[in-house]
């Protein structure tokens, strides 16, 4: 019998990892919640296996489907952001935008949204009015209108405060098919800003870890820069707002399904100080980190500089940069070679450091 | 979470001895500053701060030897690679 | 950022490295002890066994708190958690570490209140807010965190606070590497110590180890570029035969240590007679608890704990790997049965623990660089 030798054990592991999950646990837990490996499992296993249809399938963050020859995208998403009022906006401004961006990095024009309202008794008319009141402006900043909704009271203690839920519907004018699995090694990978700044300030806003800072959500409206960067690189393959989970989420997501390597360049991935300073106090990693206003494309290798360099010239991406390649080998994960010169791994997220973010 | 990073003092808090507002790259928090009572922590200085509080002052003039000493050691480094390819010339 | 980005130069990293190798005497292998959990993060995350050649192994010790936690404490913290009225108050790391019924996240999901802090002191504030709820303080760690958790006991006591209390599991290095040096099984040629432990109680506890038991010692910092030089002034040691304690973590590490937090640990602590640590078994004089005097903040008076002993599941080997005895990937569950998501033991939960720090970091064959040279 042979002994057994590291790569052995690695071989191993990665097999353990291909494999189908399963959801073993017996309740929900916050770990479901955080956008990260217990999230995935609990959509694939739980979810996609009671929905199962070809739309769904890709697990994008979006459905798209042809009706009467125009191409749509549909996507929904529910806001649970505690507090519900931070520095940069509030939970209006995130049912808005972030819905609005899910079609957006699909290549579609976003149109017409849906609100629900799920108030909890007592809840302040004037916070409603507020949230409201943010979320046409917003609506009204991206170009959209929303054209229906719904609104339900429940009994105090049975909701907290307020939780929105958006859907939203976008027509896809491009000839484009982004795609989560198409990435090709010799692509770039970008990012539109740093990242990381909603997240923390979500934490922060909390109060209840003590750091204070001048940090703002960088929740915005992503549609403008999408063009931009689809106009400058037709050869886009693949576009998805960072949100839950963060930067490192998607490069997970991306390397899984497309069967690539995603080699990231620490030294090249913008983080504002304040969003590094917090998460050393912490210990936890700006990539995981969620923003609400940044996306993260695939690109071919050639287009890189030129898509860029479009980035750069909108107010909201002047910070966009290449964060790293695709790479064939090892398949399935995510690289980053460290500002030391020394690489490490950079895996699904586990567990959930920042429970109701978004 | 157990983890020791440095901060700099940015101010002292009058209200209650003992505590400081210790700024790490602009993240700020309030810190325990009495395990360090003796080095009269001023804003401007260094702290090692951990789960709150600080518990060394950062010796600045430290800090720059241990750099220095380092830089030697790579320029000497570089002295012996820049001498071993001009013997290989001559 | 200042004190951290000049200590992860890449050039000086490259240097290092050089002499590192140079130092190696040839077909000698030389086995290197970290002790200190935040260095085995940092080794990991910043890849520095990259700059290592292979003769230099890097060996991970029992220097992780959250590690070292019995599953019986666990499964107490839990129970204390779960009484009537009572908030749990505890760091990040631990919430997911798995007692004999899951783990303090599996304990909120059935209802417990139990929150997430970063300093005791915030724990403090919640017992001041919330005067109607038992507030307890999940304490953890080795002296670099006993001083805190004391120094917040006495600041109770100075207001007063009746609803406040600290289980309290801190522990102490010394005993620990006593432990290790008395397994026969390592052959450990020097010791990389723990910088911030040593804030605290200073170098000379060390001397021991270096005299009587010949190894070299150097207290580490926690930069890329601190860890590196240790090696090579371990290196250096042994190779001019010499066994000494050294400081490379000058900037911060004062060589008597901080005596106001060693007065503050005696003032509120008592070494136990005996205290059992996860794969190293009952060791005796190793661990604290609060003293007589301050017995309205110990959870463990106020509270009636079960104090059931749980032992370590049969697949589980977080015990040799503490002890250093195997690496992390040669735990016969590592990575199928144990993940960070599925964890059987501590060391693949916390964020300093050498499995979850080899799998989340270093899980993928990289060739060793036995010679770094400038690009």
């Amino acid at each position: 019998m042979t002994e057994r030798t590291e790569q052995d054990v690695l071989e191993r592991i990665e097999r353990a990892r291909r494999r189908r999950p399963r959801v073993t646990d017996e309740r929900i837990t916050l770990s479901h919640g955080s956008g990260g490996r217990a999230t995935h499992t609990l959509i694939d296993a739980l979810f996609l296996e009671a929905f199962r249809n070809p739309f769904l399938e890709p697990l994008e963050d979006q459905a798209v489907f042809s009706v009467g020859g125009s191409r749509l995208a549909f996507t929904t998403d529910t806001y649970v952001v505690s507090p519900l009022f931070f520095p940069g906006g509030s939970i209006g401004d995130l049912a808005v935008n972030g819905t609005v961006n899910d079609l957006a990095v699909s290549g579609a024009r976003p149109l017409y949204l849906s609100a629900g309202f799920v108030l909890e008794e007592g809840f302040p008319v004037s916070d409603l009015r507020r949230i409201v009141a943010a979320m046409a402006a917003a609506a009204e900043r991206a170009g959209v209108q929303i054209v229906t909704g719904d609104t339900k009271v429940v009994q105090r203690g049975k909701a907290d405060a307020c939780f929105v839920n958006t859907a939203g519907i976008g027509v896809l004018e491009r000839p484009v098919h982004l795609s989560v699995s198409t990435a090709h090694p010799g692509d770039a990978v970008i990012v539109s800003g740093p990242v990381g700044d909603h997240g923390i300030t979500i934490m922060l806003a909390r109060g209840e870890l003590g750091i204070e800072s001048d940090l703002r959500s960088d929740t915005a409206p992503l549609t403008e820069l999408v063009g931009l960067l689809l106009d400058a690189a037709p050869q886009t393959r693949f576009i998805r707002d960072a949100t839950r989970g963060g930067v490192a989420t998607i490069c997970n997501e991306l390397a899984e399904a497309s069967g690539v390597a995603v080699v990231l360049d620490e030294e090249e991935i913008p983080v504002r100080p304040e969003v590094r300073g917090a998460s050393e106090i912490l210990g936890i990693d700006p990539l995981y980190v969620a923003c609400e206003g940044r996306f993260v494309a695939v690109v071919g290798g050639d287009e890189a500089g030129p898509a860029v360099e479009a980035l750069r010239s909108h107010p909201d991406g002047g910070a966009a940069a290449v964060i790293g390649r695709i790479a064939d080998d090892p398949p399935g994960l995510v690289l980053v070679k460290t500002g030391f010169g020394g690489m490490r791994i950079m895996d699904m997220l586990v567990g959930d450091p920042l429970p109701r973010i978004c | 979470m157990c983890l020791g990073i440095p901060g700099e003092v940015v101010a002292l808090d009058i209200d209650r001895p003992g505590m400081a507002t210790v700024s790490v790259a602009g993240a700020r928090r309030q810190i325990n500053v009495m395990l360090v009572e003796e080095e009269r922590v001023q804003p401007g200085d260094w702290v090692l701060i951990h789960v709150g509080f600080a518990l060394a002052k950062i010796d600045e003039e430290e800090a720059r030897l241990t750099l220095s000493h380092l830089e030697e050691m790579g320029q000497a480094y570089r002295d012996e690679l820049r001498a071993i390819s001009q013997s290989r010339i001559d | 950022m200042r004190f951290v980005d000049e200590f992860r130069d890449r050039e000086k990293a490259q240097v290092l490295a050089t002499r590192i190798a140079a130092l190696c005497e040839p077909g000698r292998r030389y086995g290197l002890m970290e002790i200190c959990g935040g260095h085995t993060h940092t080794i990991y995350k910043h890849g520095i066994e990259d700059y290592l050649p292979e003769a230099v192994q890097l060996v991970h010790g029992p220097g992780c708190p959250v590690c070292v936690i019995p599953m019986g404490r666990v499964d107490d913290a839990i129970w204390i958690a779960e009484q009537q009225g009572v908030t749990m108050t505890s760091f990040g790391d631990l919430l997911r570490v798995p007692g004999s019924r899951g783990s303090f996240l599996d304990a909120t999901a059935r209802g417990a209140d139990i929150r997430m802090v970063y300093s005791p002191l915030d724990s403090l504030r919640i017992a001041r807010d919330n005067p109607d709820r038992r507030v307890v303080f999940m304490a953890i760690g080795f002296e670099t965190t006993s001083p805190s958790t004391a120094m917040t006991v006495l600041r109770a006591a100075a207001e007063g606070l009746e609803n406040f209390s600290v289980f309290c599991n801190h522990v102490l290095i010394i005993p620990a590497l006593q432990a290790i040096l008395a397994s026969p099984e390592l052959h450990i040629d020097g010791f990389i110590g723990p910088g911030h432990v040593s804030t605290v109680i200073g170098c000379e506890p060390y001397r021991f180890i270096a005299e009587e038991r010949g190894r070299p010692f150097v207290v580490a910092g926690f930069e890329p570029l601190d860890i590196l030089q240790s090696i090579q002034m371990l290196l250096l040691q042994l190779r001019e035969g010499r066994s000494e304690v050294e400081n490379q973590y000058t900037r911060v590490v004062p060589w008597e240590g901080n005596q106001k937090a060693l007065q503050a640990i005696d003032e509120v602590m008592e070494p136990r007679p005996t205290f059992e640590w996860r794969g190293l078994g009952w060791i005796p004089d190793s661990a604290m608890r609060i003293r007589e005097r301050y017995a309205r903040f110990d959870a463990e008076r106020l509270f009636d704990i079960p104090a059931t002993r749980v032992a370590d599941p049969p697949a589980c080997q977080c015990g040799e790997v503490l002890r250093g005895i195997i690496k992390p990937w040669e735990c016969r569950v590592f990575g199928t049965a144990c993940t960070p998501e599925t964890p059987i033991g501590t060391c693949m939960v916390s964020s300093e623990g050498a499995c979850a720090a080899y799998y989340n970091f270093g899980r993928f064959s990289r060739q060793r660089v036995r010679q770094a040279t400038p690009a």
